[in-house]
């Protein structure tokens, strides 16, 4: 009735624009009423379609959902648009900003007693026996203005000591279309340095970073204030060219101006990165004093179901051990991703994704001299050297450990298989090492304080360590998983150990499109 | 040196000719294959995902950066179907053409009356879009509608081309036009007839042909089927007399033949992507297949 109304009236509305149509004599006008015929027949169609959902939902909403486990009932009631007065949702569409929550949590156990900072290298590694909230993460993003967009993390959490803190991951702008293809993003970003460098922990495949990541671009990843530009190059296949700029202190630049051990407690028996005080607190006064982060990427698709991406990776600064700017630091990466999915995966699943990344580490270790203050190593005058500072084993007098370059390596390579809807088996393999350098071999001693001594042997943070990592995830949907890993280490001079973790994770809110 | 120069100039004429062809990225094949029909040969149109291809879950693959720094235009479904990969390629593409609220930002759902718009947002009830069921293109009136819409958007960015951008929708709109009466007749027989499916894409398709699609396979959108729910469905298909089950090239055939076996149902292979089924790789194909085999399930209970 309703419909033949309608259908009626603008069948009538039809006839009268079709009668002026034809008397009118300007094209203009012929074009423009052909144009609202069209309008017209597509409000016809719109209205005719209401009409027929309409009725499609009464029918729906009448017939008895027996378990009550049927998706939500259709609805043809279009969303009315969200206004600034109406409360802020969290979630997608109608608000300023995509707002996501992130938490990830572990629990288990490790045969370790240096688990933080010894064992787990990654800030956001489980660190203790028991329980460990890696992180509660919150991102905001959204376009900012129409030239700009901007991201945020903010990350909550609860050190091993039971100390809650916030951390500012990340926030930057970015331009959305320079001209030339260039791209520019400025703020405090995480250095974009082979594939796991720039990846948040929720996106890992593993409950932990790889060793090689912890040990030379630090527990927390590389990241500092700075900014980004990078270019498309106009290559039939995707090819892009970056360069980072950022200071190149604190300590999320662990092989810079840090002294690469930030997630060691006070007190703890370690020394620092090649036995040498850290000289950190310069700021940035030459451009030297700045962090440099070049990087090429390029991409294949092999074939319909397989994807290549490959790239090269530098950073050069500055680093902690030399007073005046003149040690520097220089790491060198090469990573390799390739993922096949077949063309008829369902939510992604089957897929299989190989990643491997090695790097190798040229650092500058400057000239120190442990009697820093001409008492021959006895600050508090009782006689003997003080405790914790290195002799030479020949005469126990403070060292002097003349500059040299050492050179570490390190990579991993790992396999996921994503077997079934949900389910992703992984396999890791990581190992780090580096040449002994000359302190190392120069029979150094670790005094106790009261005459006695240790002999020190090779540098903690430069022994050769390798690690294998099984793991199995479960995400029963993508906003929640639980992952159960166990990892296999061996570390020269410090034995084997053994760690299970599960890890459970759930997600709130805005989920962001997931990078290849 | 001449023919360098000669070279160079032929070179030069092919990119001017090659560039006066719009070049629009479109998401998903479907608004591709209509896309095609309303640019004709005024267009150069690439696809990213692939016919068999789980539209939800497409990877955000780099060549796809390329493709979208170089389109004029880029069609996109508009009901965030693609919003677990697109952004991020956005993101990367740096061109201006194409970003929010430019001509060559095409919404393929302009004019759509969406259909299940959630009036409240959990995520208890499954993946759910807060902007409706994005699978509407699968409903020939709003195959109409896109047409008409992308004419109008194609000649915002080639007025030369306005007239043939037109041309190319009406007749496009006329063939459906004439199928959709001979599509509707073929399935008038089965009015309110139960179609089990495996995800809850097919509702602009149910209500079209007034089918009845609310019994589903997965529990609650985005979630594998569990025996126990699969357990109820086919206890409600036995009680309800649903014998037709329709499963997307992407889905898990297995379990639709296990669930068809128990109850003595039908299982119809179906896509919603032109050439996501042999054979149909036009929507007029694709619609022709359907309701043909569709019709046939049906008529053999």
């Amino acid at each position: 009735m309703n419909r033949n109304f309608w259908q009626g009236t603008i069948m009538v509305g039809v006839t009268v624009l079709i009668a002026s149509a034809v008397s009118a004599q300007e094209t203009n006008e012929v074009e423009l009423l052909q144009r609202e015929l069209r309008e017209l027949r597509e409000r016809m169609q719109s209205l005719e379609q209401k009409l027929n959902s309409a009725a499609t939902n009464s029918t729906l909403l009448a017939s008895p959902d027996s378990n009550g486990s049927a998706p939500t009932s259709a609805s043809a009631t279009p969303a009315k648009g969200w206004l600034p007065s109406d409360p802020l949702r969290i979630g997608r569409g109608g608000t300023y900003a995509d707002i996501g929550f992130v938490g990830t949590f572990a629990a288990g156990g490790s045969t370790t007693k240096d688990i933080e900072g010894g064992t787990q290298l990654g800030g956001h590694d489980p660190n203790q026996n028991g329980f460990t909230v890696q992180g509660v993460e919150m991102n905001l993003q959204g376009a900012v203005d129409p030239y700009l967009r901007g991201n945020a993390n903010l990350l909550f959490s609860v050190d091993s000591g039971g100390e809650s803190f916030m951390e500012l991951e990340e926030a930057w702008l970015e331009t959305v279309s320079l001209p030339g293809n260039f791209q520019i993003r400025a703020g405090q970003i995480l250095s974009e340095f082979g594939r796991a460098n720039a990846q948040h922990p929720h996106t890992w495949g593993f409950v932990d970073s790889p060793l090689v990541n912890g040990r030379f671009l630090g527990a927390d990843g590389l990241r500092n204030p700075g900014a980004r530009l990078s270019w498309l190059a106009p290559t039939p296949f995707y090819s892009e060219l970056m360069l980072g700029i950022q200071n190149s202190q604190g300590e999320t630049a662990a092989s810079f101006r840090s002294d690469g051990d930030a997630h060691a407690g006070e007190g703890e028996e370690r020394l620092p990165f090649g036995y040498r005080h850290a000289e950190n607190d310069r700021g940035v006064r030459h451009v030297t004093d700045l962090l440099f982060t070049p990087r090429y990427a390029m991409s294949f698709d092999v074939t319909d179901q397989q994807t290549l991406v490959l790239g090269a990776s530098g950073a050069f600064g500055p680093n902690a051990s030399g007073g005046s700017g003149d040690t520097v630091t220089q790491i060198y990466g090469l990573d390799l991703y390739w993922k096949w999915k077949p063309s008829n995966a369902h939510a992604g699943f089957p897929f299989v994704s190989f990643q491997t990344e090695v790097m190798v580490r040229r650092y500058q270790l400057g000239a120190f001299d442990w009697d820093e203050n001409g008492n021959g190593g006895d600050n508090d005058g009782d006689g003997f050297v003080d405790a914790g500072i290195i002799t030479d084993a020949t005469g126990l007098a403070p060292a002097v450990l003349a500059s040299e370059t050492v050179t570490d390596y390190g990579g991993y390579a790992q396999l996921l298989y994503g077997f079934r809807q949900g389910w992703v088996a992984g396999l890791r393999f990581d190992y780090v090492t580096g040449e002994r350098a000359a302190y190392e071999r120069a029979g150094l001693l670790l005094v106790d304080g009261n005459g006695g001594g240790a002999s020190l042997g090779r540098d903690p943070q430069r022994n050769e360590r390798w690690r294998l990592t099984p793991n199995l995830t479960w995400y029963p949907t993508e906003f929640s998983k639980i992952r159960l890993q166990y990892n296999y280490d061996d570390r020269r001079d410090l034995g084997r150990d053994h760690s299970v973790w599960l890890q459970f994770e759930f997600l709130l809110g805005a989920h962001a499109a997931h990078k290849f | 040196m001449k023919t360098k120069f000669a070279l160079l100039l032929g070179a030069l004429l092919l990119a001017t000719t090659a560039h006066a062809r719009l070049n629009i990225v479109v998401t998903t094949p479907d608004l591709a294959s209509i896309a095609k029909e309303v640019g004709g040969d005024k267009v150069e149109i690439t696809t990213l995902a692939r016919p068999t291809e789980d539209p939800h879950f497409v990877d955000a693959k780099p060549s796809f950066i390329v493709k979208l720094n170089r389109a004029d235009a880029l069609i996109e479904g508009g009901a965030d179907l693609e919003i677990g990969w697109l952004p991020a390629l956005l993101t990367g593409a740096r061109n201006a053409k194409i970003q929010s609220g430019q001509p060559g930002r095409i919404l393929g759902n302009a004019g759509v009356v969406m259909l299940e718009v959630p009036t409240t947002l959990t995520r208890a009830e499954g993946d759910i879009h807060p902007l409706g069921n994005p699978h509407y293109v699968i409903d020939p009136v709003n195959a109409k509608i896109v047409a008409a819409h992308l004419a109008d958007a194609f000649a915002k960015l080639d007025s030369a081309g306005a007239e043939a951008y037109r041309a190319n929708a009406k007749k496009f709109t006329d063939a459906l036009d004439a199928k959709l009466a001979e599509w509707t007749a073929k399935l008038a027989p089965f009015k309110g007839a139960k179609v089990v499916s495996y995800h809850n894409s097919w509702p602009y398709f149910a209500a079209r042909y007034g089918l009845t699609m609310n019994i589903f396979l997965e529990p609650k959108p985005g979630i594998p089927p569990s025996p126990a729910h699969l357990a109820s469905v086919i206890a409600r298909m036995k009680e309800e007399n649903a014998r037709v089950i329709i499963v997307d090239p992407y889905l898990n055939r297995k379990t639709a033949q296990t669930v068809a076996r128990s109850t003595d149902a039908t299982v119809v292979d179906v896509a919603q992507m032109p050439g996501g089924v042999k054979g149909a790789d036009s929507y007029i194909a694709l619609e022709d297949y359907l309701v043909n085999s569709l019709a046939a399930a049906l008529e053999k209970k």
